[in-house]
């Protein structure tokens, strides 16, 4: 017997909570006071995302609430808390880009919180119904935030594109969820897993596609990348910037949750899965990006490349492996929020610039933003003693532990090819003759830039707590 | 005493190049930061000066590399570091030449024997043992007299004679390391040692040829001669390590102690190619191994392309390198290591042949040649073949001597020369002097000297070594020692023509140089000619000086065991008792060869033309140096350079880049415009890739699950 009119334990959803009521709050605040309250919600927005952090940190153990949707353990505040940086930063970096570009729209950091409490339950969902209303909330705001540069072509063509195949991500997600229930009779994740441990049928396995399917269409996966570089391309860069790094995270982790805990007992299927999405995308990735003349697009299948690296960690099923792919998702989104930080400083006299030839000859112009730069575009090509070695480094070891050794020689290779793109960027900076000169450096892109290089070049030195932090979060999903 | 004499030109070579490095650091104000503020100071003062001066000094460095030596002063541009370079290499060089003579005269009066004086252990590795040591007996006070003397007049010479060139201190630190290098060599105590200094002036006749690097022939004389010298070492290292094989030590006392139980048929033997040398064949194959590094520092045929070529270099670098002190290491190793020729009698055949053929050939094509340098180069590789018969007949005593001889007035000439050319302008080709009697009579006197001497006018040092290898060739009972006997006396005349017609087309008739290099003609400056007198000094004096130290009766006591003759070895003996007919033989030819330059040249200046129009094919043999050059470009510079360009362009190029980087960075770009491709921009292909992908993904689960 459920008794109905109990109420739930909300302490796990507290932060949730917070968001929401902020985001309304302050949704309503900036209609009331019209577009001049913008700076003023952009700065409430960050703090109350700030609040989330400490209201998320302050939890421990694990507890489970709304009848087993929603879990709060180790895994989700790890993730939680750099999803909530990442759009904390993500918003503050728009700040110069709106003023210079006159999209002064307050709408804009309601809905990035309101997009972050989505992820949030996203990272939190314990339940095939939860997963959907997280992925949803989120989609949803996100597909507005690609558009919101209403005036440009560029901007509304993307937003649609995104929301139509996105919508069909989420039929094909909800098409897999629905054999799912029909063949295990469960929705919660523990339930499902319970019902695996005796066998499975192929109906199974072809939800468990679907399922995996959609929710590679929201971390851009191959072949459900496609939307990835025109979206990225098309949407204002702070919105890209943002795409890149905090839904990446949630989608990840929910994605972890859902192999880990529910497909637990069917690990064999679902590894060839991700496997072969995860060669996919590294493969591609490393070629494609070599052909691309705009930053975006560049960063765009960088992205994808990132994405098949830390499939290769899911991929082992293992502890290490998830361990592995926590790590490399913190380290990514601290590369990716770098570089973007310094592809917003790509502007010249009231205009963006998006071409990779204009970076040439930064470093003696702009010989700050050029070394941190160089210092991300290492990182990413995984050079070492940068983090991205290192998140490279464990995903690849994790794969060979678990004796995927084509995968981690796949992941080396094209990681090679990689690398060639991005030091083609240093080349030009430090290589070539200027072409044009940027404007100066707004303080806060230059803040993020310098914390996110000084964070991959002293990574290797004071990597402890964050490795054992993500030991801990892997662990509690074991 | 020993250690001062060889260590005094490393310093100074030393020196010479940090002045250098400096001066350089100075030309490029912001290569050294430490310099940077100094220079900028000397830059703000006088800023055209350095500005205009420098570059123009550069430019008459190549085309004119010694106009007008008095015109300007060193102070005036340079500064003092340059003067400092020179003036601290010659005077140590000075000082080294002095200890040298002292030395020579104690030893050579001294009776005791030989001695080592222990610089430092060097290698150790099981059983190859060699240390650094200096060997001191009557050979190295011969080599040490004849080097330290020479180079100190050549470092005086050049004082003068590259007085315009900027790169002064680069010339002296090269000077200094030469002779650093041939001291190393001449007092080597091992193989090892003798091997370090043998490269080490290979090493510096390669940079010194090379000096003026803007001037592509000289890289490439200077890469010539590092090649072909190269083909040498390999067959003296080879030698070096064969001796080790056979004698278990690179040391001369201990491989001069076994000599004669190695030549008996010791228990090691050689083996090559599947055949084994014992006993004296195992020497034999040593030695000519040795030789062959011989004949490459020694220029004898056939590798004696790069002589001529090196000619390139600076005329005082000719004087010292190329006529009296590298180029006869070669005589002084087969010398030095007379025990171990005395016991190969088949290996001293080769040496006298080559010597032989070295000695005809050369005297041959310096008919003909028109370069006055390139005269005096061929003469000198004569000259080396003359010792080369010397050595072979056992005499190597006679050798060392003319050796000794020849040092003083081959340099004589060299440096007579350098004067010349450095009078009219930088012009070396003799059809364009003439009638230079007057303009220059210093350095024509001198050049007299130097001919007559060469030429073994009585008297004169060349009369008393040269006629001694004549004698004894005739003295030799071997077939080769017949051969050579003709060939050296023909050869002498061919030297005397070829002096004399470079005399007379020099000195003599009416100047076919232009009125307005006449003009500038003048004689050298004083810092030039004393060197030219000294060395006119030994050309006429050395030989009636020391001839009866080195052959004749006093010949045991100064030698004192430094040079080794075998049991039956009678050859010094028995050229004392050659006939009339022989000893006058070489006078004669003289006088043949000058009586016909003297037509030729002097009494009727058309005859050589239309002999040469009469023999054309002969003449063209002649003034082409019998094709060496093209033989060789045929044989080996052409299947190399194919080989070469075939692994270039075939092996590294197409098999290599092509299936290695550039072959997958193509195949990468491929795939990349094919993926790209797939990009349209269309949402339906979009969604349709992604139904796809699940398709797939599903028929692949179901058939492998």
């Amino acid at each position: 017997m459920i008794d109905v009119a109990a109420m739930p334990n909300l302490t796990p959803v507290l932060a949730e909570i917070m968001l929401t009521a902020g985001a309304m709050l302050l949704l309503m605040f900036g209609v009331f006071t019209g577009e001049r309250s913008t700076p003023t919600v952009t700065g409430m927005a960050v703090a109350l995302l700030a609040g989330a952090v400490l209201v998320v940190a302050l939890g421990e153990g694990t507890s489970v609430t709304f009848g087993g949707a929603f879990i709060s353990d180790a895994f989700s505040r790890f993730m939680k808390i750099a999803t909530l940086v990442a759009s904390a930063v993500a918003i503050a970096m728009a700040v110069g880009y709106a003023r210079n570009e006159r999209f002064e729209r307050f709408e804009y950091p309601v809905l990035i919180v309101l997009a972050t409490t989505g992820m949030m339950m996203m990272i939190s969902a314990n339940d095939l119904i939860s997963l959907y209303l997280g992925l949803e909330m989120q989609s949803l705001a996100a597909y507005v935030v690609a558009a919101i540069h209403r005036d440009s072509v560029r901007s509304t063509e993307s937003g649609l594109k995104y929301f139509v195949l996105g919508s069909l991500a989420s039929g094909m997600l909800l098409y897999g969820a629905s054999l799912v229930y029909g063949f295990t009779g469960h929705t919660n994740f523990e339930a499902i897993a319970q019902a695996l441990v005796d066998g499975r049928s192929v109906g199974l396995v072809i939800g468990l596609v679907f399922v995996l399917a959609g929710l590679a269409f929201k971390i851009s996966a191959v072949p459900f990348h496609m939307w990835t570089p025109d979206v990225y391309e098309g949407a204002p860069t702070p919105v890209t910037a943002f795409f890149a790094a905090a839904p990446k995270l949630a989608a990840v982790a929910l994605m972890v949750r859902v192999t880990i805990e529910a497909f637990g007992p069917v690990t064999a299927d679902w590894q060839q899965v991700v496997s072969f999405v995860a060669i996919a995308s590294m493969l591609l990735g490393s070629f494609a990006a070599i052909g691309q003349t705009n930053i975006k697009r560049l960063m765009a299948y960088s992205s994808i490349g990132n994405v098949g690296y830390i499939l290769v960690g899911l991929a082992a099923g293992t502890q290490a492996g998830v361990q592995g792919v926590v790590l490399y998702l913190v380290i990514y989104v601290v590369m990716t929020l770098g570089a973007f930080a310094c592809i917003l400083a790509m502007r010249r006299r009231d205009q963006m610039v998006e071409d990779i030839e204009s970076l040439s000859g930064l470093a003696r112009t702009q010989p700050f933003t050029a070394f941190m730069f160089a210092a991300i575009l290492f990182s990413l090509a995984g050079i070492p003693p940068l983090a991205g070695f290192f998140a490279k480094y464990w995903v690849f070891l994790a794969a060979i532990e678990a004796h995927l050794y084509g995968l981690a020689v796949i992941g080396v290779l094209s990681s090679v090819v990689g690398a060639y793109y991005y030091l083609r960027i240093v080349k030009l900076m430090y290589f070539d003759e200027p072409l044009v000169t940027f404007e100066r450096m707004p303080a806060e892109l230059k803040t993020v830039s310098a914390l996110s290089g000084a964070f991959l070049l002293v990574f290797v030195l004071f990597a402890a707590p964050l490795v054992e932090a993500a030991a801990v979060a892997a662990r509690s999903l074991f | 005493m020993y250690s001062a004499i060889v260590f005094l030109p490393l310093f100074g070579a030393i020196i010479a190049g940090l002045i250098s490095l400096a001066g350089a650091a100075a030309r490029h104000p912001g290569g050294s930061p430490a310099h940077g503020a100094e220079d900028h100071a000397t830059d703000s003062f006088a800023p055209r000066h350095r500005g205009v001066h420098a570059p123009a000094h550069h430019g008459a460095a190549i085309a004119h590399p010694h106009h007008e030596p008095h015109a300007e002063s060193d102070a005036a541009h340079g500064g003092h570091g340059p003067g400092a370079a020179e003036i601290v290499t010659s005077a140590f060089l000075v000082i080294c030449a002095v200890l040298s003579w002292i030395a020579f005269f104690r030893v050579g009066a001294n009776t005791g024997e030989a001695f080592t004086v222990p610089v430092l252990r060097w290698i150790e590795s099981g059983a190859l043992a060699a240390g650094w040591a200096l060997r001191v007996d009557t050979l190295t006070a011969v080599m040490l007299v004849v080097v330290t003397t020479v180079s100190a007049l050549v470092h005086v010479y050049s004082i003068g004679y590259m007085s315009h060139d900027p790169h002064r201190p680069r010339f002296f630190a090269y000077l200094s390391l030469f002779t650093f290098a041939m001291l190393m060599l001449v007092t080597a105590d091992n193989l090892v040692q003798m091997f370090f200094g043998w490269e080490g002036v290979g090493l510096a006749s390669y940079l010194l040829i090379g000096f003026w690097y803007h001037r592509p022939s000289a890289n490439a004389a200077a890469m010539k001669a590092f090649i072909v010298n190269r083909v040498g070492d390999f067959g003296f290292a080879l030698g070096v390590f064969g001796v080790f094989v056979l004698f278990g030590s690179v040391e001369f006392s201990s491989i001069f102690a076994n000599t004669q139980a190695v030549a008996e048929g010791g228990e090691v033997g050689l083996r090559i190619f599947g055949s084994v040398f014992t006993g004296e064949g195992a020497l034999t194959v040593v030695c000519l191994l040795l030789f062959m590094g011989a004949m490459g520092k020694s220029a004898q045929v056939p590798l004696h392309t790069w002589l001529p070529d090196a000619m390139e270099g600076p005329t005082p670098v000719s004087a010292l390198i190329h006529a009296a002190t590298m180029v006869t290491a070669g005589v002084f190793m087969v010398a030095r290591l007379s025990p171990l020729f005395e016991h190969a009698p088949d290996a001293l055949i080769v040496v006298t042949v080559v010597g032989a053929i070295t000695a005809f050939f050369a005297a041959t094509v310096g008919l003909v040649q028109n370069d006055i340098k390139r005269v005096i180069a061929y003469s000198t590789c004569s000259q080396l073949g003359y010792m080369f018969v010397a050595l072979g007949l056992g005499a190597y005593s006679v050798a060392i001597f003319h050796l000794f001889t020849h040092a003083f007035f081959k340099a004589l000439l060299f440096l007579g020369a350098g004067s010349v050319i450095h009078a009219v302008s930088d012009e070396q080709d003799m059809r364009r002097m003439g009638g230079l009697r007057r303009v220059i009579p210093v350095t024509y006197a001198m050049m007299l000297v130097g001919t007559l001497a060469l030429t073994g006018f009585p008297f004169t040092a060349g009369y008393y070594s040269k006629d001694a290898i004549i004698e004894a060739a005739y003295a030799g009972h071997t077939t080769a020692a017949g051969l050579a006997f003709v060939l050296t006396v023909v050869a002498a005349a061919f030297t005397s023509f070829y002096s004399w017609r470079l005399v007379f087309m020099t000195f003599h008739g009416k100047p076919r140089a232009s009125a307005e290099v006449m003009e500038h003609a003048h004689e050298s400056a004083s810092v030039m000619l004393i060197p030219l007198y000294v060395l006119a000094a030994g050309a006429l004096l050395a030989g009636i000086a020391f001839s009866g130290l080195f052959i004749g009766e006093a010949q045991e006591g100064f030698w004192k065991g430094a040079l080794f003759f075998g049991p039956e070895n009678e050859i010094l003996e028995e050229m004392h008792h050659a006939p009339f007919w022989v000893g006058i033989s070489p006078f004669v030819a003289m006088v043949l060869g000058f009586l016909v330059a003297l037509w030729f040249y002097i009494l009727s200046p058309d005859t050589p033309r239309r002999i040469g129009e009469q023999h054309e094919g002969l003449y063209r043999f002649l003034l082409n140096k019998w094709y060496f050059d093209e033989l060789y470009d045929f044989l080996f510079v052409r299947p190399v350079m194919a080989l070469g360009r075939f692994l270039w362009k075939r092996g590294d190029g197409w098999l290599i880049d092509g299936f290695g980087p550039d072959g997958v960075s193509a195949r990468v770009l491929d795939v990349t415009r094919n993926v790209v491709k797939l990009q349209t921009g269309y949402v339906y292909h979009y969604a349709f890739a992604m139904l796809i992908g699940v398709a797939i993904l599903v028929t692949w689960m179901m058939f492998a699950g």
